[in-house]
C-alpha cells in the first residue's frame, strides 16, 4: 500500500514539475517515454477501456463492466480497466476498447454483457469478432489490425473536428493525472504567470470567440466589461443548466473531459479577476455531478485551485451549485436570482450582469461549451482559433444529433460545416429508410429547417438565411412519421410550464397559444358549437399572438416560445390547414384525428376488440369481421393494439 | 427524523439566505420529500417567512411536498422521447401501476415523475426506475420490467 501511494506521490510530482510547468514545449527522452506510458499512448499491460458516461449507462455499461471484471479473474488475466467518457456515438454504446501491447486500439460497438466473453476471448488470441468491431485507433509504431477500419475514417467521426472532445475517450474524467498528461492546466499555468488579466481579455477578444449558450455575444468583450467595472467581490458562474430536451452537449464535456472546463473557469476567472466561480449544473445529470465534484477535490489536492495558485498571489475557490430545475434558470439573470437563493425570474436588462449580478457584484455567466473553448485558445493562441470556422463564426461546434436518424451522438464539427453533411454524413440519414421531413435545431426555442433547406452552413449569421438560429445546439431528425402540428404543441406545453410567470406575454400568451394548438388537435364532440367558431378563430389569432409573444416578452424564454410553432407554420402550413380543415393528421400521430377501420378480410371476428373498445364504438358478432362506428370512435386506438391479425387500419 | 433536520441545519450559517436552496436539497435528499414541519423548521432557523419558501420550493420541479413510492419510475419527456411516442409509454405505466403522473399510490409503493430529458437522446425511450437507467424502451420491455416491481418474488 505504501508503496503505491509513493509511486503515486512521484508520479505526481513528475506531472506537475515536468510536465504541468514545462512552457517550452521540449521534453528528455525519458521524460517523453514516461508521458507516453501516462498517456496510455503505449501500454505494457492490457488496457480495457469502457464508456460509462450517462449514454454509456443508459445502454447497459455498468453490467458489461461487471462481466468484464468477472471475465479478467476468472480467466487470471491483469489488465486495466479505464471508465472514460463518450466518444459520441450514443448509439452505438455500450463502447468497449483493447488496448492490448504492441498493438492498436481497438474499439467494440454494442457489448452487452451477454457479448463480454465471445468478445474478450476472441481478441486476446489476437482474433477480432467482426459483428461488433467499430475501429481501430491510429497509435504510432503499433501493429494495426488486419481487416480493420481507422476510427477517424469512419462517416461518423470523418466530418469532426474534435478541439474541446479532443481527450474524451482517451482520458479517465477521474483522474488529474491523465488530464495533465495531456497538457491539461498547461494554459492556466502559462496565463497565471504570464499575461495581465487585461492581456487575456484582449487575446480572447481577438479569437472572436462568441457565446455558444445561444446568444452568440462576444465572451472577451463580456470579461473586458466585468473587469473594468468596479466591484468588491466578482463572480464567475459556469452556467451547465442544460435543460433544452434533447441537448446533451454540456454533458458530455463534463463526463469526459471535466479538468478542460475546471481549466477553462480559471481562466476566465483570472481574467475577470474573481476569487469565486459557481458551477450551476442540472440535477438530472448526476454522474457528471459526481465527476464535477472529484475532479474539483482533486484539482485542489493539486494545489491549482485554492490560495495562492503556482506562488502567484491568485486564490480561487470553485463550488457547485445543483439547479433545482427550471428551464429559465438557463437564462443568466435568472440563473443568478436562484443562485441568491430566490425563485428563478428574470429581470429586464440593463443592468447588464457583467455590471451588477450575483448579489449586485459584477457577475460572468459562459457556457460550458464557451468555458471549454478557453484553454485551447491560450495554448494556441487566437489566430490558431480564428482559422477555424467561417468569417462571422469562428471555432467549433458541439451538436447533440438526435431523433429518427441512425447514427446519434454528440458531435463537434468546425463551423461552417453543412447541415446536410451533418445529417446525410454523420448521422448516417434517416432510420429505417424512411424520408427525411425537417431538422429542429436548438429545441423549444428553435426553429425547425425543412429538408429542402439543409445546403445551408453551421453558423450563427448563416443560419438566420433560412430563419434559423444556433440556439444551444441540440438537432433533432425528423421523418415522415413525425407530425409538426404535435410537435408544436409539445414544445409549447413544456413552455408554458416552464414559464416563471413573471412577465404577462409569456405567462398568458403561451397558456392561450397552448389552448389553441390542443383544438387544433383535438377531435370536437360536434361541429356545430361554439367551439368550432373559437377553433377557426384561434388559428387566425395564432400567428399575430405568436408575433405579440416574440416582440413584448421580458426574456428568451418568452421571446423565441413562439419560434417552433411561427417556423413550423411558414414550412408546413398545409399540414397546419389539414388539421383544422380536414380534421386529419397525416403522420397519424394526433389521437384524436385518427380514424380507424377493419380489414373486412383479415378480421375473423374474434370479438377482443369489442370487448376492449371503452366506447362501444364497435359493432359485430363473433366469427363475422366487425365494423367500427366512426363518430362513436375516440381514436384511442386500442382496438388496433389489442387485435392480433392485423385488421385495423390507421388512416 | 427532528434530529436529522437539525443536523442538515447547522452546517449551513443561519443568515445567509443564498444557502436555502442547498438547504432544502439536502433536505430532501436525506428524507424523501419536504414535509410541512421541516419546511416551519427551516423557517424559524433561517428566519424566512415560510411563504417564502414555500414560494420557492413550489417554483422548482426538483421541490416534492409529498413521499416518493418504494418505487420511483421517472419517464422522459425529451424531443427525441417524444418523438419515440414516450406519452404513449406514460399511459401504459399509469395503466399498469395504477398511478398518475406526479403521485404516489395509497399504499406509498409506486410513484411516477415526468421528467424533461435525461440527455441519453441515443437510447429514446429511455425511463429511471430508482434512479437506474433502461433505454430503448417497447411496450414489451416496460410490460417486463414493471411486472417485476408489480409482484417481487419475496
Amino acid at each position: 500500500m505504501n508503496n503505491e501511494i509513493d509511486i503515486h506521490t512521484e508520479e505526481k510530482s513528475f506531472l506537475l514539475e515536468k510536465v504541468l510547468k514545462n512552457l517550452t514545449g521540449e521534453f528528455l527522452k525519458e521524460d517523453l517515454e514516461q508521458i507516453s506510458l501516462l498517456k496510455r499512448d503505449k501500454v505494457i499491460t492490457p488496457v480495457i477501456y469502457i464508456g460509462t458516461g450517462s449514454c454509456g449507462l443508459v445502454a447497459g455499461a455498468s453490467q458489461t463492466l461487471e462481466a468484464i471484471r468477472k471475465y479478467l479473474s476468472d480467466n487470471r488475466i491483469q489488465a486495466r480497466i479505464v471508465e472514460c467518457g463518450c466518444i459520441g456515438f450514443c448509439s452505438e454504446e455500450p463502447i468497449v476498447d483493447i488496448h492490448l501491447p504492441g498493438k492498436a486500439r481497438i474499439s467494440f460497438r454494442k457489448v452487452t454483457e451477454d457479448k463480454v466473453e465471445d468478445i474478450l476471448s476472441a481478441i486476446f488470441n489476437r482474433n477480432v469478432n467482426d459483428d461488433h468491431v467499430l475501429g481501430q485507433y491510429k497509435s504510432g509504431p503499433a501493429e494495426t489490425w488486419a481487416n480493420v477500419p481507422f476510427i477517424d475514417q469512419l462517416p461518423f467521426f470523418a466530418l469532426q473536428q474534435k478541439v474541446i472532445l479532443k481527450n474524451s475517450g482517451y482520458v479517465s474524467p477521474l483522474s488529474i493525472d491523465d488530464a495533465i498528461a495531456r497538457g491539461g492546466y498547461k494554459s492556466f499555468y502559462k496565463t497565471i504567470l504570464n499575461y495581465t488579466p487585461e492581456k487575456v481579455c484582449d487575446i480572447v477578444e481577438l479569437s472572436e470567440l462568441r457565446g455558444r449558450g445561444g446568444g452568440g455575444f462576444s465572451t472577451g468583450k463580456k470579461w473586458k466589461v466585468a473587469l473594468t467595472t468596479a466591484g468588491d467581490q466578482k463572480y464567475l458562474i459556469c452556467n451547465a443548466e442544460e435543460s433544452d430536451p434533447g441537448a446533451f452537449m454540456d454533458r458530455a464535456i463534463i463526463e469526459g473531459d471535466p479538468h478542460r472546463l475546471l481549466e477553462g473557469i480559471a481562466i476566465a476567472s483570472y481574467a475577470i479577476g474573481a476569487s469565486y466561480a459557481y458551477i450551476y449544473i442540472r440535477s438530472d445529470y448526476p454522474r457528471a455531478l459526481n465527476i464535477l465534484e472529484e475532479a474539483i477535490r482533486q484539482a485542489k489536492d493539486y494545489e491549482i485551485l485554492g490560495q495562492n495558485i503556482f506562488g502567484s498571489g491568485y486564490n480561487l475557490n470553485i463550488s457547485i451549485r445543483q439547479s433545482a430545475g427550471a428551464f429559465v434558470c438557463g437564462e443568466e439573470t435568472a440563473l443568478i436570482r436562484s443562485l441568491e437563493g430566490k425563485r428563478g425570474t428574470p429581470w429586464a436588462k440593463p443592468p447588464y450582469p457583467a455590471e451588477s449580478g450575483l448579489l449586485n457584484q459584477p457577475t460572468v455567466v459562459n457556457n460550458v461549451e464557451t468555458l471549454a473553448n478557453i484553454p485551447g485558445i491560450l495554448e494556441y493562441g487566437p489566430l490558431w482559433f480564428k482559422a477555424i470556422g467561417t468569417k462571422t463564426s469562428k471555432g467549433t461546434k458541439l451538436f447533440s444529433i438526435t431523433g429518427n436518424v441512425q447514427n446519434s451522438g454528440c458531435i463537434e464539427v468546425p463551423m461552417g460545416t453543412k447541415l446536410s453533411d451533418i445529417i446525410h454524413h454523420i448521422g448516417g440519414g434517416v432510420k429505417g429508410g424512411k424520408k427525411l421531413k425537417a431538422v429542429q435545431i436548438g429545441g423549444p426555442s428553435g426553429v425547425c429547417v425543412p429538408a429542402a433547406n439543409l445546403e445551408v452552413e453551421i453558423g450563427y449569421e448563416s443560419l438566420q438565411e433560412v430563419g434559423a438560429v444556433i440556439g444551444s445546439g441540440g438537432l433533432s431528425v425528423l421523418d415522415e412519421t413525425v407530425c409538426m402540428v404535435d410537435l408544436s404543441r409539445y414544445f409549447m406545453e413544456f413552455l408554458q410550464k416552464e414559464s416563471c410567470g413573471k412577465c404577462i406575454p409569456c405567462r398568458e400568451g403561451t397558456k392561450r397559444m397552448l389552448e389553441i394548438l390542443e383544438g387544433i388537435t383535438k377531435r370536437p364532440r360536434e361541429e356545430s358549437t361554439h367551439e368550432t367558431l373559437e377553433r377557426f378563430k384561434g388559428v387566425v389569432q395564432l400567428e399575430s399572438l405568436a408575433e405579440v409573444l416574440r416582440d413584448t416578452s421580458l426574456c428568451g424564454l418568452g421571446q423565441n416560445s413562439a419560434s417552433p410553432l411561427l417556423s413550423s407554420l411558414k414550412w408546413f402550413r398545409e399540414e397546419f390547414e389539414e388539421h383544422i380543415f380536414d380534421r386529419r393528421c397525416e403522420a397519424a400521430v394526433c389521437r384524436d384525428m385518427r380514424t380507424f377501420y377493419i380489414d373486412v378480410d383479415a378480421c375473423n371476428g374474434c370479438n377482443v376488440c369489442q370487448k376492449k373498445c371503452p366506447e362501444n364504438a364497435i359493432i359485430g358478432v363473433v366469427k363475422v369481421p366487425h365494423f367500427i362506428v366512426e363518430n362513436k370512435c375516440n381514436g384511442c386506438g386500442i382496438c388496433f393494439e389489442v387485435c392480433k391479425f392485423n385488421a385495423i387500419i390507421v388512416k | 427524523m427532528e434530529e436529522t433536520i437539525d443536523r442538515i441545519l447547522r452546517k449551513y450559517p443561519a443568515g445567509k439566505k443564498d444557502s436555502l436552496i442547498p438547504l432544502l436539497q439536502e433536505i430532501q435528499r436525506e428524507s424523501g420529500h419536504l414535509s410541512d414541519s421541516s419546511i416551519a423548521e427551516v423557517s424559524r432557523y433561517m428566519n424566512i417567512p415560510l411563504n417564502k419558501i414555500y414560494g420557492v420550493a413550489s417554483f422548482y420541479d426538483q421541490f416534492r411536498f409529498g413521499k416518493q413510492g418504494r418505487y420511483h419510475v421517472q419517464i422522459c419527456h425529451g424531443t427525441t422521447c417524444h418523438i419515440y411516442r414516450s406519452s404513449a409509454f406514460q399511459a401504459e405505466i399509469e395503466k399498469i401501476l395504477q398511478v398518475k403522473a406526479g403521485q404516489t399510490t395509497k399504499d406509498g409503493k409506486f410513484s411516477l415523475e415526468v421528467v424533461n430529458c435525461l440527455g441519453a437522446c441515443g437510447n429514446a425511450p429511455v425511463m429511471l426506475l430508482n434512479g437506474i437507467a433502461h433505454g430503448n424502451l417497447t411496450t414489451g420491455r416496460l410490460q417486463k420490467i414493471l411486472s417485476r416491481i408489480k409482484e417481487p418474488n419475496e
